[in-house]
């Protein structure tokens, strides 16, 4: 298939309003098989404008007289509108925009035509994989393997190639392990406490059944689980739906552990809102939020009615409970819900980031994103193919990313010196999740992503963001290791609207940004004058 | 003292209400004359003064004791369990009689004494110069002058000695405006903006009933409008609501009619004159002749306009409801919204902002002059007069210039913080928390542009603080005249020049006065701009709030850069004059080592420092009030 076939009409004088705080532009208007671009003419000062098609979640035309309105939506909740002359050009535009941002191939995606100067193919890809975090297991203890039993991607598609699993347990009895649970999501090891000697394991729910069926080999993996950690070491399996979801999962071939099967686990449940509810919840809010003309109580209630918050303090409050368990407990834990691709890999993630300060620098925090969410296999193309504002019948879409991040966040106002990056590195992360240039959150698994061979013909996005010209933006000018676990307070008068993110395009951000900027010339300046000390000495001719 | 009968008791425990960890605190209560004191194992010490004690509530007795529910007019809430009934009901007793003191004189700041001596006690008086600061605005100038009408208050009690007004009014002016106001408070001067030779009034509202006029009152507006040489227009600010005006009016209209026909059957009626019920019917004529706004057809000139907040009742109860619903223990989040919409709180705290920035925009936009009034003129009035003029003018932004403000717009100006506090003993229904808006307006302005101001939060929450504790005399009494007699300035201290000594903690280190030196506010009162103010709501609720602080260390950070800058300086001069006294360059040992060793360490050791004071109680450090056992997970 040609992109030229979708591209109904070459080009139109348009212009172009950006909502508050950005002036408007005027200029010819194209569109190209993956962009939409402004051209201000050659007269102009200011530079070529250019919109990612992949980014436009909804769209909208109206015409009068012999001009045409096009208002854009976009997944990065950014509002456009577009004045353009003529009515057929209008048309023409907003059907080429209509049919070439809704293209489902993943093949034809820009990521597999973007070539950045500076960047070379491959570069960060093999930057973060599982072996990579194996490494540092293995020094912190013997008690785990690196499996390849999923080499192939046979035992679980949605696995990557390698697994930490038990050392006690061979791949046989892993394969086995596999069937029993659902899309073959064993429990595999996600992240290792060392000063507790604990574990944090995740899975997906087991397919007990209405006949409630065991299996010897899975019970068996969660058995040596307990014995490789401390000694004398408790289980807990943190069932993110209630009693009574897990308990109905068992009529369609799902359930959860039954207690007598695995002895020394104890199961919690904590309910977690997951799919259509979680979009609706996120629509809502991304509503409230474009309404500037609303009363005080309405603008309350439409918080309160849209529940963005009670989702974030639940998540927040799971993960630390997860978190609690291994740090003060001493115990092991195993998380899952059903499928265990969202809420289950939110919780782990979250609970890392809680009690492991290396998850909080740069670099831990790309590499947890990497391989708890990406290689863990969250199906970024089906939760992130529409944002808020989409008006097609919601299939699979979930902001369970979204909502990660949004609790990374909520950690980072709560630690402000804690976490090496800032509220720019999760904006960016929240935008290239739903439209990207680079390769990075392409498809749904590991295994997707080989068959297109994203890590061959895309750029990553992590060699993208470690540009020097980069950091600025996304770094936090005042980090500081802190070696402790942040336990945030989940109480509601805590938690805050992420008002960078839900509130971006909506209002002016002149004097939080100037204050920002004000820290930097502050931290910069104290490292120039630190740094310059050296210097003045070294000049010094020497005796 | 003779209100203690016990002063002390051992082995009480202390309950953190958003705590689930059963593991209370335990400790001494010491409870002295002016606090009452808790040192727990770790000899950590809480100090709760008694004047801030807002309620004391013993509950049914428990197994492990009789617990004590303490309310502070500072949000703290302090949970005791006192092992024995009989000291628990001594200490709710004895707290019960101090918390609520019946004189003036038995108030905190009559003993309080930080050891200065008589002149310096006057100077920290002498601080703050009203006179000083309406020369600064420009007055009195060609149209503005310094009335002497008020110097003996005989005119208005409430108002201070010296008053601005236009040139052009005369005495018998003055004096018959203030007649026809409310409370004798005429209109004055409240700001002065030089450019724009606008200014800000402030008055009560007119007493006229139904249809009432006088003319007194319509020339010394006019004279107003007059003085502002470029609008002859001026709008006249009524800040209450529109519809509790009409509602009034309605009723008015009828309890008139009953007036008119009981008041002719009490003359006719020997008896009755003499009678209680006499006077209460007086009085409700009185109020029935009182209350209106300005009708534009009687004024030349004006545009008048309603702005809509509420009194101090409604206010009143919608921080009661507030705080109710934040008191709840495993709120949800939704509870949480709900409770904070049915409150009503931030929308009040909008129209008060809303109301300021109608003020600014009819002086910076239409370049009008403003008169603005309530009933009184001494609580909405303030929040409008005093916010406006923050937005106006930059000096106020400055720790120095707030409080300034403050004296003028709030302590002058008579509005009445002792009753609005409840320093003594008085009709709880006078008390409300206007104040309070204020503060809290002050503080959506800070977050709103973090560069505009001088000080930082902690500043707002230790006046708030004080306006509660009579541990300084500026905001004891409810005018100034009640404040000379009580003699204040002799026997008391201000706060002032302790905060200033203090000033440090209070700088906000964003803070940027070249660039917003001659600028206006304008802030976006769009709904989401407003947030609920953790800080002075739980301020004493740790476990709430977040665990490391950006402010102190970028302080720090510019702190050290100054301090490296200085040792930069010296070097390089250094360096010059080694190198013009030694030609071949042998650089000397002391040279080297002047150079500061401990600096560049400084950055780490800083963020840690709270937690390293912290007693290690656990296994495991945190930073402080980084505990999971202090949260609900």
């Amino acid at each position: 298939m040609e992109f030229s076939e979708l591209i109904r009409t070459g080009r139109a004088q348009a212009e172009l309003l950006r909502g508050p705080g950005a002036p408007p532009l005027r200029g010819t208007l194209c569109v190209t098989g993956h962009h939409l671009l402004l051209s201000p003419g050659p007269q102009a000062t200011s530079d070529l404008w250019l919109l990612l098609l992949r980014s436009v979640d909804s769209i909208e035309k109206r015409v009068a007289g012999d001009s045409g309105t096009i208002t854009l939506r976009c997944k990065d909740l950014r509002v456009l509108q577009l004045d353009i002359e003529g009515v057929e050009a209008t048309l023409d535009i907003a059907r080429s925009i209509e049919a070439l941002s809704s293209l489902e191939s993943v093949i034809t995606s820009f990521p597999f035509f973007y070539r950045p100067k500076g960047l070379r193919l491959g570069d960060a890809w093999h930057f973060h994989p599982p072996e990579h975090y194996y490494k540092r297991v293995a020094r912190e203890t013997n008690a785990w393997r690196l499996s390849e039993v999923n080499e192939d991607f046979s035992v679980c598609p949605s696995y990557p190639r390698a697994v930490i699993v038990p050392r006690a347990v061979d791949d046989d009895a892993l394969a086995r392990s596999a069937r029993f649970r659902q899309g073959g999501r064993f429990p595999v090891l996600s992240y290792h406490h060392a000063p507790s000697g604990t574990v944090l394991l995740r899975s997906s729910q087991p397919l007990t059944g209405p006949q409630k069926r065991r299996c010897a080999e899975d019970e068996e993996l969660l058995r040596a689980v307990l014995a490789g950690a401390r000694p004398g070491a408790r289980g807990f399996i943190v069932d993110t739906r209630s009693a009574q979801a897990a308990k109905q999962a068992r009529m369609t071939g799902g359930g959860t552990e039954a207690k007598a099967a695995y002895p020394g686990w104890k199961r919690l449940h904590r309910p977690m809102e997951r799919g259509r509810p979680l979009q609706e919840s996120f629509v809502r809010l991304v509503e409230a939020c474009g309404d500037l003309e609303q009363s005080m109580d309405r603008w309350l209630s439409r918080l309160e009615g849209c529940r963005w918050l009670a989702h974030v303090k639940e998540a927040l409050s799971t993960a630390c409970l997860a978190a609690q368990g291994m740090e003060r407990e001493g115990a092991c834990i195993l998380v899952h819900g059903a499928e265990g691709t969202d809420s289950t890999l939110l919780v782990t993630s979250l609970a890392q980031l809680i009690l492991d300060p290396l998850s909080r620098t740069m670099t831990g925090f790309q590499e947890l994103v990497e391989r708890e969410w990406i290689q863990a296999g969250h199906p970024f193309q089906l939760r992130c193919a529409h944002s808020a504002f989409s008006h097609a019948r919601p299939k699979h879409e979930a902001p369970t990313f979204l909502l990660f991040l949004d609790c990374v966040w909520q950690l980072g106002r709560q630690f402000p010196l804690s976490l090496e990056f800032g509220e720019g590195l999760l904006l960016a992360l929240f935008e290239h999740a739903y439209a990207s240039p680079f390769g990075t959150f392409l498809c749904n698994s590991e295994k997707e992503r080989c068959l297109c061979e994203v890590r061959t013909r895309t750029h990553s996005l992590w060699s993208g963001l470690n540009q020097p010209k980069e950091q600025r933006k996304l770094r936090n000018p005042l980090y500081v290791l802190n070696p402790l676990a942040i336990w945030p307070s989940v109480e509601p008068q805590s938690l805050r609207l992420w008002q960078g993110l839900f509130l971006r395009w909506t209002r002016p951000p002149e004097p939080s940004e100037a204050a920002w900027e004000k820290v930097w010339q502050i931290v910069t300046d104290k490292e120039k004058t630190e740094g310059s000390q050296p210097t003045v000495s070294a000049s010094e001719p020497q005796p | 003292m003779e209100h203690i009968r016990t002063t002390k008791v051992e082995q009480v425990k202390l309950l953190d209400r958003f705590s689930t960890s059963n593991k209370a605190l335990t400790g001494t209560l010491y409870l002295t004359a002016t606090h009452l004191l808790f040192i727990d194992s770790h000899q950590k010490e809480t100090w709760i003064l008694h004047h801030h004690i807002a309620s004391v509530e013993k509950l049914a007795l428990t197994t492990s004791g009789c617990p004590l529910v303490i309310q502070c007019k500072n949000f703290r809430i302090v949970h005791f369990i006192v092992p024995r009934e009989r000291d628990c009901h001594d200490i709710y007793n004895s707290l019960l009689q101090l918390s609520k003191q019946a004189k003036y004189e038995d108030l905190y700041a009559f003993s309080y004494n930080p050891k200065q001596n008589d002149s310096e006690r006057l100077r920290g008086w002498q601080l703050i110069d009203l006179a000083e600061e309406y020369k600064r605005m420009g007055v009195p100038n060609s149209n503005w002058q310094l009335s002497d009408a008020n110097r003996e208050y005989k005119i208005c009690e409430t108002y201070p000695r010296e008053l601005y007004v236009p040139r052009i009014a005369s005495k018998p002016i003055i004096v018959g405006s203030s007649k026809f106001r409310s409370k004798g408070r005429f209109p004055v001067l409240s700001y002065y903006h030089r450019e724009k030779e606008a200014a800000v009034c402030r008055c009560s509202q007119p007493l006229s009933g139904f249809s009432a006029r006088c003319l007194e009152d319509e020339h010394l507006l006019q004279a107003i409008s007059k003085a502002n040489p470029v609008n002859r227009y001026m709008y006249v600010m009524d800040t209450r609501p529109k519809h509790r005006m009409q509602s009034w009016w309605a009723t008015q209209k009828d309890i008139g009619r009953i007036i008119v026909r009981i008041s002719s059957k009490i003359w006719n009626d020997e008896k009755i004159r003499e009678s209680h019920e006499q006077k209460r019917l007086n009085a409700m004529a009185n109020r029935a002749a009182g209350k209106g706004y300005e009708n534009e057809d009687n004024y030349s000139n004006i545009r008048f306009q309603f702005v809509g907040i509420e009194n101090i009742h409604v206010m009143r109860s919608s921080l009661q409801k507030l705080l109710e619903v934040n008191g709840t223990k495993g709120l949800s989040v939704n509870d949480f919204y709900s409770g904070l919409e049915s409150s009503g709180w931030l929308r009040h705290i909008k129209a008060v902002m809303d109301a300021a920035i109608f003020l600014t925009k009819a002086i910076m936009i239409e370049n009008a002059s403003v008169l603005v009034h309530c009933s009184d003129g001494w609580d909405r009035t303030s929040q409008v007069c005093s916010l406006g003029s923050l937005l106006l003018d930059s000096f106020y932004r400055t720790i120095r210039g707030f409080m300034v403000l403050i004296e003028k717009d709030w302590i002058s100006f008579g509005h009445k913080f002792s009753e609005r506090c409840g320093h003594l003993d008085s009709d709880p229904k006078e008390v409300s928390p206007v104040f309070t808006q204020f503060l809290e307006c002050v503080w959506h302005l800070t977050e709103q542009f973090p560069q505009a101001f001088e000080f930082n939060e902690a500043f707002l929450l230790q006046i708030h603080e004080h306006i509660y504790s009579c541990q300084f005399g500026n905001f004891l009494g409810n005018c100034q005249k009640e404040r000379e007699e009580l003699k204040l300035k002799e026997k008391t201290y201000s706060l002032w020049p302790f905060l200033l000594d203090d000033q440090k903690k209070y700088l906000n280190p964003l803070y940027s006065p070249k660039s917003q030196a001659v600028a206006v506010l304008e802030p976006n009162t769009v709904s989401f701009n407003f947030k609920f103010w953790r800080n002075m709501y739980h301020q004493f609720d740790r476990t709430l709030h977040p665990r490391q602080s950006v402010f102190n260390i970028i302080m720090n950070m510019n702190e050290q850069n100054k301090q490296l800058e200085n040792d930069i300086k010296d070097l390089e001069s250094k360096i010059k004059q080694h190198k013009n006294k030694q030609t071949d360059g042998v650089l000397t040992k002391e040279l080297l080592h002047s150079v500061r060793p401990e600096s560049p360490t400084l950055k780490t050791s800083l963020c840690f420092k709270e937690q390293t004071l912290l007693p290690v109680n656990d296994a495991l450090r945190t930073i402080e009030g980084s505990n999971p056992a202090d949260n609900r997970y």
